[in-house]
């Protein structure tokens, strides 16, 4: 073998080496967090459906077993479906109403100059604790609230808390940060010029907003909409709180199938179909969005 | 168009306000202010029930917190040099850890560990040399993982979109002059992603504290924080929850004021860079 072979065979084998570890670290980075996934998420994901599956022991959890009993059942819960199917949609269509307005306030209104404290303050409430804000709500509508208020001018026996009123108010509440934020980024995305441009056409501003910016934020409503609709079909808080046990959503089911009847099989069988929905929604929402525009670009925080 | 933002704010704020107002209240009366006391306070910090609740969810929610700010930082560092499929696959179950609903989650790790442990216990017993085996089961380490899983997605995306507006040329640039790859991650990419880091490690430590419906399914025999507050507004409303909810209230709000102001440093920093 020559000199010149040898450095050739080298060469070669180098780029292998340094690739091999390159692989290496690539793997050594990925690897907790792949195993975090694998045994906190798609084992415990699979687990649940083995259980939806399964039956009931007599004395409260699971029994290995192959049985489509869960699913059937399902109808026995459809109070709990019902409720969160309508009022999810209903709370987050009403988030909507208030949050574009303000969303769009602080995109083209509001002074640059304050633009990202005013923005701050509306996306700071979002991160504190979902319980101590519902809290204050009960608070407020509780008996010794609002109700105390208005029987002082006269107003009696108004009942507020334990009504689908007051979770509708929780939720407009609880999410309006939510909803606001994706409205926000996509107005403010929007090219001032094209209002300009319309406006020198002679557009009224209702017919440059309804043809121009509406429109053009309609991917940030899209991704509000889902974002929280999606949240709501998981809430447990507010209906329980605001709703007293009257107004009762999937996730109070859930609580109330494994922590009290602890029947473990028919509670997976339900969080398996509500995780089903949620995937529905999602795919629903994003092939629309798809259709609107192509960013999906979303800052949470 | 002013009223109506005006009253978003008071919307937003308001209730907030009132806890916060009504937690310094001297007496029993949820509806009128009787006068300024701070007695509720010295009787929440006196409770021995709540400063336990308390010292739990400081612990797990910096617990899991670290481990998804580092996890989190490294998978989205990789991430990057895998193919597209394994990114793909990563992106999707992040995706999922954020968007599962929490109550989704704790179920499906209450029944994932119970079945795990019920298989474990035994073996352990077994195997055990001493008198008495340790038995596994939900606590602290349940709730870390639960909450863990969704920090670290949460990290992972943050830090991600930042070395995605991470130009390649300094890169390119620091490899140019003869730096080894560990320095130019050491000097350059390092302490552009830290910021990031730390911001998400500061959402991970809010979300841990403020989470209920996870720890709820999966906290075992242990109290956290919201869970206590949860309890104890079953039992009826009093001026002591007031005083505990403020300071909740507080806590979180310098978490994410601190993770903002790191993360608008980041962004105004990037639109210098972008504009010399």
């Amino acid at each position: 073998m020559t000199s010149s072979e040898v450095a050739a065979i080298e060469s070669q084998m180098k780029p292998m080496t340094t690739d091999r570890k390159r692989h290496l670290v690539t793997a050594a980075l990925v690897a907790p967090a792949g195993l975090w996934l694998c045994v906190f998420l798609v084992l415990p994901f699979m687990a649940m459906v083995v259980f939806a599956f399964g039956e009931r022991a007599p004395e409260g959890g699971y029994q290995a077993a192959f049985t489509f009993a869960q699913f059937a059942n399902l109808p026995s819960r459809a109070a709990a479906f019902w409720n969160t199917m309508m009022i999810a949609p209903a709370g987050a269509f009403l988030c909507l109403i208030v949050a574009y307005p303000a969303a769009y306030y602080l995109a083209i209104k509001s002074n640059p100059k304050y633009r990202l404290t005013l923005v701050s303050l509306v996306v700071v409430p979002f991160w504190t604790s979902l319980l101590v804000r519902t809290y204050a709500w009960m608070y407020i509508l509780g008996s010794r609230g609002i109700p105390n208020l208005l029987g002082m001018i006269g107003i009696e026996d108004i009942r507020l808390l334990n009504t689908p009123g007051a979770v509708l108010l929780g939720i407009v509440y609880g999410y309006l940060p939510l909803m606001i934020m994706p409205i926000y980024v996509s107005l403010e995305k929007l090219d001032r010029r094209l209002l300009e441009a319309s406006a020198d056409l002679g557009a009224k501003p209702v017919s440059t907003f309804l043809g121009i910016t509406l429109p053009l934020s309609l991917p940030g409503v899209m991704t509000g909409v889902a974002l929280v609709t999606i949240l709501l079909l998981g809430e447990y808080l507010i209906p329980q709180l605001l709703g007293g046990g009257k107004v009762f959503f999937i996730g109070n089911a859930l609580v109330d199938l494994f922590l009290q009847s602890r029947n473990w099989p028919f509670g997976s069988a339900i969080a398996v179909t509500l995780v089903v929905v949620v995937v529905i929604v999602l795919s629903v929402a994003m092939r629309i969005a798809w259709k609107v525009s192509g960013s999906r670009q979303v800052d949470l925080v | 168009m002013r009223a109506l933002i005006t009253f978003v704010y008071l919307f937003l704020y308001a209730p907030i306000a009132l806890v916060v107002l009504f937690s310094f209240n001297a007496g029993r009366n949820a509806s009128e202010f009787t006068g300024f006391s701070t007695m509720w306070y010295g009787k929440a910090l006196g409770n021995t029930f709540l400063i336990t609740a308390l010292q739990n969810s400081l612990m797990i929610a910096f617990s899991s917190a670290v481990l998804a700010a580092i996890f989190g930082t490294m998978a989205a560092l990789g991430m990057q040099r895998l193919s597209s499929r394994a990114r793909a696959i990563f992106d999707g179950l992040f995706a999922a850890a954020i968007v599962v609903p929490g109550v989704v989650i704790g179920i499906a790790t209450l029944v994932a560990l119970i079945e795990v442990f019920s298989f474990l216990n035994p073996a352990l017993a077994l195997i055990w040399p001493g008198e008495r085996p340790p038995q596994l089961g939900l606590g602290y380490g349940s709730i870390i993982a639960a909450h863990g899983l969704f920090s670290l997605a949460l990290v992972a995306m943050i830090v991600k979109a930042r070395i995605a507006s991470l130009g390649r040329d300094i890169v390119e640039a620091s490899s140019d002059l003869y730096a080894t790859p560990f320095t130019t991650f050491r000097q350059i990419v390092l302490p552009q992603i830290l910021p990031s880091a730390l911001a998400g490690f500061l959402l991970a430590f809010t979300f841990s504290f403020d989470d209920f419906i996870v720890a709820f399914f999966v906290a075992g025999s242990k109290t956290t924080l919201p869970i206590y507050v949860f309890a104890s507004i079953r039992r009826g409303v009093t001026p002591e929850i007031n005083a505990i909810a403020t300071m909740v209230l507080v806590a979180s709000l310098l978490m994410i004021l601190v993770a903002r102001v790191l993360m608008r440093d980041k962004k105004t920093k990037a639109q210098a860079g972008s504009r010399s």
